[in-house]
């Protein structure tokens, strides 16, 4: 942690600056977590009046439930896909704007506005799209030969919420992508260029290596966003279903704890949960870091 | 680039142009819809060009709403969405300026003791710590009401991050020359540090605008009561309902709305937001 030469002196003043910030995090932050640690250690009967203590009978028992696994699976096919096409379409999009010089600015206005859609609607907006009966997407999948039915088929609705959520997250990597890509130096791309290197080849032998941090940082925040963000997708979709086949970890969490009514079973899927995003904030972290010191 | 390849540019405005149809794509979908009956939406496919009934559609949901349907009117829903993202927006950036200011330009015991507890924060989002986190809540009788919306969303540690590494940057001449002028620490804060990051301020407005409304589980869980509801809560309503209720033109008349605000500050904003967000997640 980097300091100041010169300071004030004081320590009254400086505790008061901080007291609302700590206030808010102790209240809201810190003390829910340690509830949830707690929770997750006791089982509460059916008419919500007693709890006793089980120790990690919670946790043994999600990860002996083919339900949970069942989650998990669901979750890791979900995030890895939004993860993929999300990079794979907003690189594509970043590289195409960056190799124009006029037109860019207006393509990149029209492709930035998406971040601002709030994930809950843009839920919505797909789930129409695909409407079975009246939808255009169902309608031209049809005309295929698909059959589409987010309703009852479990594949459809997966498809559909990652769809969604990819499609609310591109603009976000596209913002990055061209940050990145506009800080690589034109020279670099020129002496290439001269040297007869097409720009495929050299999108893969120059411009990939040098966005690779970029591409680690926004696979982090990808699954980050896919793992958490997603809720409003699903819960204004498919609510988890057909089944459980659109029920992520997070999606478990909630309707375990909020509709279940088991805080015990939930608060150890929360607890489970905040020890990825730990390692995900320090895998970030550290390569931050590493970033920084170039 | 100095070379012309006639054909690689040609490729090139192909991908953009598919690409910004994929992005335009559902939202003319849902502002077409938007302008139908809700009769000519239900007999056969949705339709690709307006319709006639845009008028009727938004003065309907501004002002009965759909009640049938479980939605109150959109024009309070939209000033709650308005309060609690304004409250989100003001709160962090004022108690994430004050502390890092604390922790940039003093040296006290338990410094690092703070530092660490905001960090951890980072680790937290709402969803892994929904359950506890609304009893705290609902224990404090906030439930519907403005405070229980706002309070628990507002400590951030990233934007406390952000401004110490701006005040990091404030070079110490600075500091030195307000100190020899007797000026204070409140007051070297507020005439010199806080006009500095004017511009950083600005865009962390942006980002934390949209953040507070867009927010969807935090406003499902703390409110009951519509007079309370948030536009982006309360499309659940009437969105669940046009499963079985074929209202789609007024479900994708509400959408429009809340989609709205965040986009024409994100649009207005766009070189600040876009400077903001890269400066903050690094």
């Amino acid at each position: 942690m980097s300091e100041k030469r010169v300071i004030f002196r004081g320590t009254a003043l400086p505790l008061l600056l901080l007291a609302p910030q700590l206030a808010v995090t102790a209240v809201f932050f810190l003390y829910p977590a340690a509830q949830a640690v707690r929770q997750s250690m006791f089982r509460s009967d059916a008419f919500g009046f007693g709890e006793r203590f089980v120790g990690f009978d919670n946790f043994s028992a999600l990860l002996n439930s083919a339900r949970y696994w069942d989650s998990v699976g669901v979750t890791a096919v979900f995030a890895a896909s939004v993860a993929i096409i999300t990079l794979v379409v907003s690189l594509a999009l970043a590289a195409a704007v960056d190799r124009l010089i006029r037109g860019s600015s207006v393509y990149s206005t029209l492709l930035i506005w998406p971040y601002a859609v709030a994930p809950a609607v843009a839920g919505i907006l797909w789930w129409f799209l695909f409407n079975p009966s009246i939808g255009i997407l169902a309608y031209v999948l049809r005309t295929f030969g698909i059959r589409w039915d987010q309703f009852v088929n479990g594949d459809h609705a997966l498809i559909l919420v990652i769809i969604a959520a990819s499609w609310a997250q591109i603009s976000y990597n596209f913002i990055f992508f061209l940050a990145g890509l506009q800080s690589i130096p034109r020279s670099i791309m020129e002496a290439a260029a001269i040297d007869g290197a097409g720009p495929v080849k050299r999108f893969f032998t120059i411009t990939l290596p040098l966005l690779s941090p970029t591409v680690f940082f926004l696979s982090v925040i990808n699954v980050v966003y896919a793992f958490f963000d997603t809720f409003a997708i699903i819960d204004t979709t498919t609510a988890g279903g057909p089944g459980r086949d659109t029920t992520t970890l997070v999606y478990s969490a909630y309707s375990d704890g909020f509709l279940g009514q088991n805080f015990g079973s939930s608060a150890a899927q929360s607890v489970l949960l905040t020890a990825v995003v730990m390692v995900l904030t320090i895998v970030q972290f550290r390569f931050v870091e590493r970033r920084v010191h170039y | 680039m100095v070379e012309k390849r006639p054909l690689v540019t040609i490729a090139t405005h192909v991908v953009l142009v598919l690409g910004v149809i994929l992005v335009l794509l559902p939202v003319w979908v849902a502002f077409v819809a938007s302008t139908h009956t809700s009769f000519r939406l239900n007999t056969g496919l949705a339709p690709l060009w307006p319709g006639t009934a845009m008028l009727d559609n938004y003065a309907l949901i501004f002002s009965e709403g759909a009640r049938r349907n479980g939605l109150p009117p959109v024009g309070p829903m939209m000033f709650n969405s308005l309060v609690m993202a304004l409250g989100i927006t003001f709160g962090k950036i004022v108690i994430s300026i004050l502390s890092a200011f604390a922790i940039v330009y003093f040296r006290f015991r338990f410094r690092m003791a703070a530092f660490w507890v905001i960090f951890i924060t980072l680790m937290l989002p709402v969803e892994v710590r929904i359950v506890p986190t609304f009893q705290v809540v609902a224990g404090f009788g906030l439930l519907n009401s403005y405070t229980g919306l706002i309070l628990p969303l507002i400590a951030s540690a990233t934007a406390t991050f952000l401004y110490r590494q701006i005040f990091l940057q404030i070079p110490d001449e600075l500091l030195e020359a307000a100190r020899i002028d007797g000026a204070g620490p409140l007051k070297f804060l507020w005439d010199i540090v806080v006009p500095l990051t004017r511009t950083s301020t600005a865009a962390l407005f942006v980002i934390l605008f949209v953040y507070g409304w867009n927010q969807y589980l935090w406003p499902l869980l703390v409110t009951t009561q519509p007079d309370f509801y948030t536009i982006v809560r309360g499309i659940k309503g009437i969105a669940t309902a046009a499963d079985s209720e074929p209202v789609w033109n007024l479900v994708m008349a509400v959408a429009m709305l809340a989609m709205l605000p965040p986009i024409a500050v994100v649009i207005f904003m766009q070189k600040l937001f876009v400077r903001g967000l890269t400066e903050t997640e690094k």
